[in-house]
């Protein structure tokens, strides 16, 4: 019988802190949280502001070290074998990070020599990928800093996409996004899934994304995993145990211990990154 | 193991790719802020051409000549330098460190890149403020050994990339006030190297600083070649030190940058903006 192949993500008690003061106790952003996602997933994390989300994702990225505990991506763990798992995945962050004064072709130029692909080959994909989400070729050559938000976040998509990574994490992709954007963004997350082998981490505030992009979701509180399940489990989770309503608001408020109009608020409120 | 042959050759290939990657890219960066090249490169020539003025002011060709090297190489060293040592504040200026950083791009493929597009820029600069020079003061460089100040030119180079590797940290590792620190560094830099004056007529604790700096050695060796025509055999007591410093301070700046990339992601400094 042959091997069962390895999980697309495996954490194992990973903890994150931050010390945020000389003087001041650490602050935990990751507690011992522990997550199986299966290749092909659409996993989702919702939390509050502060709550993990991002550190997370970057602890995934490779972005920061881990404190403890152990990630595979692919079977490969995240520190001893880092190239490994970088060219597994790929990452879009709630701000589009390029070169502004580039234009969206230099952009995906520098992303495609950085991944070794060929330069005219990855151009012509990133122009279907950009055409799919409703962006004209004409537009590739203006510099970045001349599009809206959410052109810029497409191109963001685009980038990481035309890399084929195995593992994609989106790190509130449709955040502060127009509804047509994000419509097109959340469309082709769902195309994406339907055409490519690929597994995705979504982090959201969007509810209702959550709910239709979503296999299974995991909820972080103070850095902590509280909750896990399909939508459906999770919203007849909180009907059952906790007599809400089963809906995701309903799921949000219960672990979270705050409804996502305060979170939204106090997140406009904090200083963005 | 070691790697068959063709996977060997297709990371090579992956790797000289990633740095093309950083040259193509600072290339088109410096395309799309033209304007602002133009002007520095004005102010360049501007500012090399008033020092060397003060020569003639003087009366002494001579001056003028050593005066105008330390102008130029200053610009081409320095150069050099800053866009070794700024990568990483550009790119946190930008938002853009992640992606790089995450990128599966070993930090080597990355410094040479940078590198290497620090050369060829800093040589392009260089040589059109170093034409301007020659074509307004009408200078005489019939004696000048060339090959001599080349050999300084490249044994400099050398050494300066393995100090901007180091400078490079800074901004890594000191999100708000790792570029000032750079800037600083440099500013110390001209102070002690005897861009126009020599370095003997500095405190006795200068000089001491000035023997650490290839920028002393490099100004020297080149002012001995174009303005006396000194061959590179009569100058190997300026050229060892060069050597010497190249040999230790890249390999060096590499295992430097490292340790401050584990750093700067064991506390999340990859991260902030400052």
């Amino acid at each position: 019988m042959p091997a069962a192949l390895p999980p697309a993500l495996l954490a194992d008690h990973v903890t994150k802190r931050f010390q945020v003061g000389r003087r001041k106790p650490p602050v935990i952003a990751v507690d011992d949280v522990s997550l199986r996602i299966e290749r092909g997933e659409v996993y989702g994390i919702l939390g509050a502001n502060g709550g993990g989300k991002s550190t997370l994702i970057r602890l995934f990225s490779t972005l920061l070290t881990l404190d403890s505990g152990t990630v595979e991506v692919f079977g490969h763990d995240i520190e001893r074998d880092e190239m490994a798992v970088k060219r597994h995945i790929n990452r879009v962050s709630v701000d589009a990070a390029f070169f502004k004064k580039l234009s969206p072709a230099e952009n995906l130029a520098y992303a495609a020599r950085l991944y070794g692909l060929e330069v005219g080959a990855a151009r012509r994909e990133a122009v279907r990928i950009l055409a799919r989400l409703g962006i004209a070729e004409s537009r590739l050559g203006r510099p970045l800093e001349q599009m809206s938000r959410g052109m810029q976040q497409k191109v963001a998509i685009a980038r990481a996409i035309l890399t084929s990574p195995s593992l994609l994490l989106l790190d509130e992709p449709t955040t502060g996004l127009d509804p047509r954007s994000r419509l097109d963004v959340q469309s082709y997350v769902e195309e994406l899934r339907r055409s490519h082998e690929i597994t995705v981490i979504l982090t959201t505030h969007d509810l209702a994304e959550a709910e239709r992009l979503c296999d299974r979701i995991g909820i972080l509180d103070r850095g902590r995993l509280v909750a896990e399940g399909t939508p459906a489990e999770l919203r007849m989770r909180v009907a059952a145990e906790k007599g809400l309503p089963p809906t995701m608001e309903s799921v949000f408020m219960a672990y979270t211990g705050r409804s996502l109009d305060e979170d939204v608020e106090e997140g406009e409120a904090e200083e963005p990154g | 193991m070691t790697p068959p042959p063709r996977a060997a050759r297709s990371a090579f290939r992956r790797e000289a790719g990633a740095s093309v990657a950083f040259i193509a890219r600072n290339v088109h960066l410096v395309r799309r802020y033209w304007g602002w090249e133009m002007a520095f490169m004005v102010y360049a020539i501007a500012g090399a051409m008033s020092i060397a003025l003060i020569g003639l002011d003087q009366g002494s060709q001579e001056l003028v000549f050593s005066l105008m090297i330390g102008a130029v190489f200053w610009n081409y060293l320095s150069t050099v330098f800053s866009v070794i040592a700024e990568q990483i504040a550009w790119e946190r200026w930008e938002g853009t460190l992640e992606y790089t950083m995450m990128a599966p791009v070993r930090r080597l493929s990355q410094l040479l890149g940078s590198t290497l597009f620090a050369v060829l820029y800093g040589l392009l600069h260089t040589t059109v403020v170093l034409l301007a020079l020659v074509l307004f003061f009408g200078l005489d460089l019939s004696g000048a050994d060339f090959g001599a100040a080349a050999v300084f030119m490249i044994a400099g180079s050398a050494s300066v990339v393995g100090i901007g590797m180091m400078a490079a940290i800074l901004p890594l590792i000191y999100v708000e006030r790792g570029s000032q620190m750079t800037f600083v560094l440099q500013s110390l830099l001209l102070l002690v190297s005897g861009v126009y004056y020599s370095v003997e007529i500095l405190p006795d604790w200068m000089q001491v600083l000035a023997r650490f700096s290839p920028f002393t050695y490099v100004l020297e060796g080149v002012r001995q070649a174009l303005i006396h025509g000194t061959p590179i055999d009569a100058q190997l007591d300026l050229l060892w030190p060069l050597v010497v410093m190249a040999a230790l301070f890249i390999p060096l700046g590499i295992r430097v940058f490292g340790a401050a990339e584990r750093y700067a992601k064991r506390t999340g400094k990859l991260k902030r903006v400052g």
